[in-house]
């Protein structure tokens, strides 16, 4: 760097010749170096001003920009971003198998207090008081005002309660949406359906999620956002079920009845067209279980499922088609009846003697006890266990309901040989009405196996096991046709359906042990139409008395059957099936009916 | 004979002071400032009735009190804007010492008004806050120290400068008060910037501070949530931010109409801080533009007039005062729009407030008086050049 001196040597010696202060030179010179440097400094300070003036052009641009985006932009309804899995509201509708909706999602309101924003705590408490008539002032005022900044008042409120509450003009009420689950059939169903509940709740949703029936064994893939809103499609058909429950209520109140089930099922498929149990509930407003006493008598029980009951008589045509499938007899073989069969300490009677023998097709018409477990005595205790597993009875069905498995047979401990003739005619093994229509399906499906299911268009048509040849299947529906024509179950014939079928009543056993003689299960068990079956359907009356006659009617006869009858006369043209007039076809049961 | 008779004229001295002061003042920045203040009156209307009505005061209130706090400004930044730069500079230094003391006072006369920071002088009929007094105070005093320091032998004014930045920052953020606290710093950084720091200097503190921030980043997860929240494109809806965003987006372009807006009944602070949002709703972008437009015309344009200026006091106050102004405009609208994390700032002039309005116009005064046009040693260059 080069200095510049403030007293250059040559003009001081000049000045001094010249007589100059030569100082003067000294003060010029700073003077003049003051200047240059304030002038640079003014330079500097001009380009960095421009500077600082394009970094306030620039913000103020900036947020002018920003302002238009957002002015341009659409005011969209302010959504909390949440942390962590938001709540999946949205579950699938359950419709039936035309598409009827079953179940489906309707958004209502809950309503909270951020007590924070409350104004008068005590006067909301009083209106809201007024407005749900179930909250208590008093309570509601201690809980606004105790310090908590949040509180549930209302799960769910109408839309009128939401202006009413909207209208006391608290800021600190406030509504959540909420997706709540209806069944706008009401109680039709109900047992199918099962219900809802809220599950994790939220101000902004809240999940719903299965308790019971369909709704919680399917849980999973209602709520999977992968179906794309699918609904799931039920084996029922609405008014097929609606007829069925309407005329199984009217049916159990005639009868006297303290509970009644219904099952109607597709042979093919194993499809469950309609199921019913009485008493029902609304699954909109499903009733809390019983905390005591016997949960079959809380109208959540699923007769048709859980109810597991000796099914008596009806359970004779498994005998007599096991029978006739192992070539054991046939169906004019001619079997002793006369009573009574002495087995060990046990004795078998009839309900009243039938003669001293009978052909095995007179036995299933008259409804021989004697007989029947004569022939299980031919058949023996593990081949009729091994038939019974095969049609079902020994395990719990699998039909898509949480409480199948609740529907547990129960069998003895010991398979023994007084236990295969009881069983012979339906004592001494509990099963569920739906293990009944199973295996009557069974034999009506030329004897391959039928699951349940309530699923549509689930199973392929006709897969199976073959537990019965068709022959033997053939024979024994043939057999259960004449049950109608000539036998216990004459009030079953429905004109143009030709009904198949096999009553039963079972005396209910007393809790102590021994049975009750006043109390039974009245059972029919039924196949139609007989010559293509199409149709299962299984009635069982809970402790029935008939009265109309002179002394009280308790068997299956006098009351499941002719429910069972009406039943299948209101649903048969519902099933798409035609009636045949005229044309009954004259051998079925190996009789030849003479016409006259 | 006249003049024997009468006397002599009498001859006037110098030019008469509001002509002299209406040439020479920056007519268009005086413009802005009192289209500024109607456009606060205007929004006042609207933005002040829910504050009026909670406190059970007639509607108009504080549009009233408004009004008059108003005019008391105008009055105080007209007068000081035909002060000389050298009446600036000390009154100034002399306000910078009071203000000084009175933030000292603070912790023991103060009030803080129920809202947790001890900021206010009540007086009963007003209240005052050294805070924003001290800001305008504080620059001129700077500006002196540092321009002091650029004359030959001049005493060692930036680090004097320096430390008196260091001191009110810190009384300011033990208030705790961040946001005049960051004006201060904001401003003082403009002075010595404009005042010819290093470049090497701010490099540094650019990377330390980019430095600093990464390792808060990653090293405290409350900083990291802090940054995230503002970065995420989420917005929570029952935040002021949520409501303000929501209030741009209804007003759109053209606004929903006077007195239509919603947003001042649910934001506590619609009247000061978030005023904006209540003229972008109820008036549109195009009242917000005419906003913005007003402020870049008083940054611009003092600024542009300043860079010919050859004093460096006058320049380094200005180029403070400006940026003061400027930036606590802008900081006030970018968090509207979410350009910046929350901070409670006023919009000089447009806010409520009575110290805000009266602090805004002296600044503001102060920056006319400044920004006036002056002879800039033409004469004195020529003459000089001739000289040499």
């Amino acid at each position: 760097m080069i200095r510049t001196p403030l007293r250059p040597l040559a003009r001081i010696l000049s000045a001094r010749e010249r007589g100059e202060n030569p100082d003067a030179i000294e003060r010029e010179n700073i003077r003049l170096r003051a200047e240059r440097s304030a002038e640079r400094l003014r330079r500097s300070a001009e380009r960095r001003l421009y500077v600082m003036a394009g970094f306030f052009g620039l913000g103020f641009l900036a947020v002018g920009v920003q302002m238009g985006a957002l002015a341009a932009s659409e005011p969209v309804e302010p959504r909390l971003a949440s942390s962590g899995p938001a709540i999946v509201a949205q579950r699938a509708d359950i419709t039936d198998r035309r598409g009827r909706v079953l179940a489906t999602n309707l958004l209502t309101h809950s309503l909270y207090a951020q007590t924070r924003d409350m104004v008068d705590p005590a006067r909301a408490a009083q209106e809201l008081a007024k407005i749900f008539p179930d909250l208590d002032p008093d309570r509601l005022t201690r809980q606004l005002t105790d310090g908590r900044s949040f509180m549930w008042i209302k799960r769910r409120i109408s839309p009128e309660q939401m202006q009413a509450v909207h209208d006391i003009g608290e800021p600190g009420l406030l509504f959540g949406p909420r997706e709540m689950r209806l069944y706008p059939n009401g109680p039709l169903a109900a047992h199918v359906l099962g219900g809802a509940r809220f599950g994790t709740e939220g101000v902004h949703s809240a999940e719903v999620i299965g308790v019971a029936g369909v709704e919680r064994a399917f849980d999973g893939w209602l709520r999977d956002p992968a179906n794309g809103g699918a609904p799931l499609v039920l084996s029922l058909d609405l008014s097929v079920q609606s007829a069925v429950e309407d005329l199984l209520d009217s049916g159990m109140k005639m009868m006297n009845a303290k509970g009644a089930t219904a099952v109607l099922m597709e042979v093919r498929t194993g499809e469950i067209v309609a199921m019913a149990s009485l008493p029902d509930f609304d699954p909109n407003d499903r009733p809390a279980p019983l905390l005591k006493g016997d949960a079959s008598d809380s109208p959540l029980f699923n007769r048709a499922v859980q109810g597991v009951y000796e099914l008596g008589s009806t359970f004779k045509v498994f005998a007599i088609a096991q029978a006739l499938d192992l070539g054991l007899v046939a169906a004019d073989t001619m079997i002793p009846t006369k009573g009574p069969l002495v087995w060990g300490r046990f004795k078998i009677n009839d309900f009243h003697s039938y003669g001293a023998q009978n052909s095995v097709t007179d036995i299933l018409v008259k409804s021989s006890n004697v007989g029947t477990a004569r022939i299980a005595t031919m058949i023996g205790p593990e081949r009729q266990r091994d038939f019974l597993t095969r049609l079902g009875f020994t395990e719990p069905t699998q039909v898509e309901l949480t409480e199948a498995p609740t529907g547990r047979p129960l069998l003895p401990a010991k398979w023994s040989d007084i236990s295969s003739l009881t069983i012979s005619y339906g004592h001494g093994l509990s099963a569920s009405p739906l293990h009944l229509a199973a295996a009557y399906a069974t034999l009506a499906n030329g004897g391959r196996r039928v699951t349940p299911t309530l699923v549509h268009g689930a199973q392929p048509k006709g897969a199976g096991e073959q537990v019965v040849s068709p022959e033997a299947a053939a024979q024994t529906l043939a057999m259960m046709r004449a049950v109608v024509t000539r036998g216990t179950a004459s009030f079953g014939e429905v004109r143009g359906y030709r009904v198949a079928g096999k009553t039963g009543t079972a005396d209910k056993p007393r809790p102590t042990g021994g049975y009750y003689d006043d109390k039974v299960i009245a059972t029919f068990a039924s196949v139609f139409p007989v010559d293509d079956p199409q149709y299962v359907l299984v009635l069982t009356l809970d402790e029935p008395v008939e009265t109309s006659g002179p002394e009280p009617r308790r068997t299956a006869g006098w009351t499941a059957v002719p429910v069972a009858a009406e039943v299948i006369r209101r649903t048969a043209p519902l099933l798409g099936l035609r009636p045949e007039v005229g044309v009954e076809p004259e051998v079925l049961d190996g009789v030849t009916l003479v016409r006259n | 004979m006249t003049e024997m008779v009468f006397g002599a004229a009498p001859a006037r001295v110098g030019d008469p002071i509001l002509p002299r002061w209406w040439r020479t003042i920056d007519r268009w920045s005086l413009t802005a400032v009192m289209m500024l203040f109607g456009v606060g009156l205007l929004l006042g209307l609207a933005a002040s009735v829910p504050l009026a009505e909670k406190n059970g005061l007639p509607q108009f209130y504080y549009v009233t009190r408004q009004a008059v706090f108003g005019a008391v400004s105008i009055v105080v930044m007209v007068l000081i804007s035909m002060l000389s730069p050298a009446q600036v500079r000390r009154l100034g230094v002399i306000g910078f010492g009071a203000a000084f003391v009175s933030l000292l006072l603070l912790p023991i006369f103060g009030t803080d008004f129920g809202k947790g920071a001890v900021r206010w002088f009540s007086f009963g009929f007003a209240s005052v806050q050294p805070s924003e007094f001290l800001k305008p105070a504080f620059v001129v005093a700077c500006a002196w120290a540092m321009s002091a320091a650029q004359q030959p032998a001049g005493p060692p004014g930036r680090a004097i400068s320096f430390g008196a930045m260091v001191v009110v920052v810190l009384l300011l953020a033990l208030q705790p008060d961040f946001g005049q606290a960051s004006l201060v710093l904001f401003s003082w950084g403009v002075m010595y910037f404009v005042g010819g720091a290093p470049f090497l200097l701010l490099g540094g503190i650019a990377g330390l501070t980019a430095m600093g921030g990464w390792i808060a980043y990653h090293s405290s997860e409350h900083f990291a949530r802090r940054i995230d929240g503002f970065l995420s494109a989420d917005i929570d809806p029952r935040t002021q931010i949520g409501y303000a965003t929501n209030a741009i987006q209804e007003g759109g372009f053209f606004g929903v109409g006077v007195g239509e807006g919603t947003v001042k009944w649910s934001l506590p602070d619609a009247h000061t801080d978030f005023i904006i949002a209540v003229a972008a709703e109820e008036y549109g972008l195009v009242l917000v533009a005419v906003i913005i437009v007003l402020y870049c015309t008083v940054v611009m344009r003092s600024m542009a007039r300043l860079t010919a200026e050859r004093d460096p006091f006058v320049r380094l106050a200005g180029a403070g005062l400006a940026a003061a102004f400027g930036v606590q405009a802008l900081i006030n609208m970018g968090v509207a729009v979410r350009l910046l994390p929350a901070k409670g700032m006023t919009l000089p002039f447009v806010s409520y407030g009575g110290s805000s309005v009266i602090a805004s116009g002296i600044a503001v005064g102060a920056l006319l008086a400044l920004t006036r046009t002056r002879p800039q040693g033409q004469i004195g260059e020529i003459l000089g050049r001739r000289a040499s």
